[in-house]
């Protein structure tokens, strides 16, 4: 078996590693599915386990008398994960190979399901659903694909794992392929990138390594898929950056220094381009972009910058800065998507405080449309009430207008979560529109 | 459109987190032990905030068994920041009846720091501790939220924790509670190394290759102090090493290791494959030694 060139670490030069990016991944699925032995797998053969990863995988696998390593203690974190031989929270797992870090979110299934896979895929790209080759797609398939596109991640990479307990067998795989590919015609969303591999984590074949048993798959390993994605890109969204701070600085050197914090969520701009100020509707042009010492000439979606515009304007933490040409609509009423994440029900009425960004607001439960169970959407069950992983259509009125994008067109100014004001405990995410 | 590295990635999100910590909260303060992530953190903390001052206290907590290069390191770098430094010690909750100094050959104050933290908070009101904590430090770690809500007893409830989405941070807590934020949750010790390197920071000099006496323990090596209880099987040996992480002087493990510059280090990092908690001889008491600490209030 021949190792990825991109995985040795010998003789890496400095410029090398300033050329690396970033691709964040979810994985999720109950213990029995393989999940830790993939990602266990994953990180074995591209070498990225510590020694000690390593010399406790052999120790557990010699006491369990097993064949194959036991890559499970992996992923297993908390006490009464180990004891109860379940996973409790998302856990986050890094490594790196030469030209690619990876931050893999791992969601753990059992009762919590929806709520920790929507939380740990919330940030990522990519995610990866396993499948048992034996078993085909059950309901947590169904289920798991609705929330990658709920969340409209980039890239769904279907492994058909435990490909070694089917012989290797093409037309298991061709099947279950096929039921893939029907699923994802079902769903009226757009379409992801969608990549299907047989895979035996176990046994390591088309994880990293090429593998002898599937000479019918011509397809790329997972490694390779993975090293394949570009990092998503929001410079064609339009320009959307909450105020986090406004910073005033006097001193020699800065004798009237006035700038707006903020991490730009979508879009890009320029020296000179007018930006008007959410709520108070206040326009004015950049006068300065600033990084720490360096003044930019422009700044993109993901850069932390501080903003210092050409007129004296009204801003606070809490002000949208926007584009005057691409505004988004002021609404006190607001159609979205929510999933419930409390174990407290929300019901019909119900107050909360809405945050999208650094804005804050009254909210009240105006309507619940529908229920959408998520192994079959097509389903629309009345409610008057939301449970823990619920998933529903609702209406929401809000205090003040709230300056918020379709979640199809900019999913970073698209969502929000819901607070609840008697504990303060996060527990909605929604998701506007959509 | 804009290419970023991963550590330019990382950068943006940790400096949008010490923001959210500025804005969020009253009287935030940022725990500084003078090791490699605190420093990281605090020039996270210069650049988030430029031309501003850095908004936040300074505050140590000293178990008294320091290396000295280290607390000499510290002070030079609170007079450069300008920042102002609390330091709170172990050794006066000691004499204050309010922990007792373990006994024997593998006695350490650094599960004794949480009641001096603790009591610190108190005494301050502080409503959020920066951290320098990373989640691919150790396997609790890894569970733990940017924005981790603590109540009054500093405790961590892993099956409480709030969900975290997309770029959201909920700050909101109750009267009597703390957050403890983390700026760097994202960032491995490869990460911070490379950003080291990248930003061209100055460290205490016991991250480097340099010689030593030593006390050979269990096949580890362990810097000579006073603080140490020296035993017979105990083997005092000089060597060069160098010190991956440092803490309380009595539980740090030395790496015999001629790495004298940022890249041998990262280098030699890579090519060894240990974890540098391996080299934390209180992890190792058992397989969820942290998560025990951690859950009475501890880092």
């Amino acid at each position: 078996m021949i190792k990825g060139v991109n995985l040795l670490w010998n003789n890496v030069k400095k410029e090398d590693i300033f050329k690396m990016d970033l691709l964040r991944i979810s994985t999720a699925g109950s213990v029995d599915d393989g999940k830790s032995t993939l990602i266990g797998r994953l990180l074995y053969d591209t070498n990225a386990l510590t020694k000690e990863q390593e010399q406790l995988i052999e120790k557990k696998t010699a006491e369990k008398g097993l064949k194959d390593l036991d890559f499970s203690v992996i992923t297993d974190g908390l006490i009464a994960e180990r004891e109860q031989g379940i996973t409790i929270d998302v856990a986050h797992i890094y490594f790196s190979t030469r030209s690619r870090k990876f931050i893999i979110a791992d969601s753990p299934g059992h009762v919590e399901y929806t709520r920790n896979m929507v939380t740990g895929a919330s940030n990522a790209e990519v995610s990866i659903i396993l499948i048992d080759a034996r078993k085909g797609l059950l309901e947590q398939s169904y289920r798991h694909y609705f929330i990658s596109q709920l969340l409209r991640l980039g890239t769904v990479v279907f492994c058909i794992n435990k490909m070694d307990l089917v012989d290797y067998s093409e037309d298991t795989f061709l099947q279950i392929a096929a039921d893939v590919k029907k699923m994802v015609d079902s769903y009226e969303f757009s379409k992801p990138n969608i990549e299907i591999i047989p895979i035996s984590s176990l046994k390591g074949d088309n994880v990293v390594n090429t593998s002898e048993n599937t000479p019918w798959y011509q397809g790329a390993t997972l490694n390779d898929i993975l090293h394949s994605i570009s990092p998503s890109n929001k410079g064609d969204r339009a320009f959307r950056m909450d105020v986090q701070q406004v910073l005033h600085v006097q001193n020699e050197e800065f004798t009237d220094f006035r700038g707006f914090s903020g991490r730009i969520s979508s879009g890009n701009i320029k020296i000179g381009d007018t930006l008007t100020v959410l709520p108070s509707g206040k326009s004015s042009t950049v006068k300065e972009i600033r990084q720490y010492e360096n003044v930019l000439e422009e700044a993109h979606a993901g850069d932390s910058v501080i903003i210092s515009l050409n007129d004296e304007v009204d801003a606070s933490r809490g002000s949208l800065l926007v584009k005057p040409e691409e505004q988004p609509e002021a609404s006190k009423s607001l159609d979205a998507t929510l999933v419930w994440l409390n174990e407290d029900a929300a019901h019909l009425g119900g107050r909360y405080i809405i945050q999208a960004g650094s804005r804050q607001n009254q909210v009240k439960l105006q309507q619940i449309h529908y229920l959408t169970p998520p192994e079959n959407p097509e389903l629309k069950l009345e409610s008057s009430k939301l449970e823990l992983n619920d998933i529903a259509k609702v209406e929401l009125r809000l205090a003040q207008a709230v300056f918020l994008d379709n979640y199809r067109e900019n999913k970073a100014n698209g969502t929000f979560i819901l607070i609840d004001p008697q504990t303060n405990n996060t527990c909605a995410v929604g998701f506007v529109g959509s | 459109m804009s290419t970023k590295n991963h550590i330019q990635t990382l950068e943006n999100e940790s400096i949008f987190i010490m923001r959210e910590v500025a804005a969020q909260f009253d009287k935030p303060v940022l725990l500084f032990s003078g090791g490699k992530d605190s420093i990281t953190l605090a020039h996270l903390a210069k650049k988030a905030f430029y031309p501003a001052k850095i908004p936040f206290t300074f505050m140590h907590i000293d178990t008294g068994h320091n290396f000295q290069e280290t607390i000499d390191f510290r002070d030079e770098l609170i007079a450069e920041l300008g920042v102002d430094l609390i330091v709170r010690y172990v050794q006066d909750s000691i004499d204050q009846n309010k922990v007792k100094e373990e006994t024997g050959k593998y006695a350490s104050r650094n599960s004794l720091q949480t009641v001096t933290l603790l009591d610190a908070i108190e005494e301050f009101g502080f409503d959020a501790c920066l951290g320098g904590a990373r989640r691919d430090e150790e396997k609790s770690r890894a569970k733990e939220r940017i924005f981790s809500v603590r109540d009054d007893f500093g405790q961590w409830d892993a099956k409480k924790q709030r969900p975290e989405l997309f770029q959201i941070l909920n700050g909101k807590i109750n009267f009597g509670e703390n957050v403890r934020a983390f700026p760097i949750s994202n960032w491995t010790e490869e990460d911070v190394w490379t950003y080291i390197l990248q930003e061209n920071l100055k460290l205490p000099s016991i991250y480097f290759a340099h010689q030593r006496k030593l006390v050979k323990r269990d096949g580890s090596f362990l810097a000579y102090s006073d603080y140490l209880n020296i035993v017979d099987t105990d083997e005092i040996v000089e060597d060069v090493v160098r010190f991956r992480t440092v803490g309380d002087m009595t539980c740090t493990a030395a790496l015999i290791s001629d790495a004298d510059t940022v890249e041998k280090v990262l280098n030699e990092n890579k090519a060894s494959k240990h974890s540098e908690r391996g080299a934390r001889i209180d992890d190792q008491r058992s397989e969820s030694a942290l998560e025990q600490r951690k859950k009475g209030g501890y880092f």
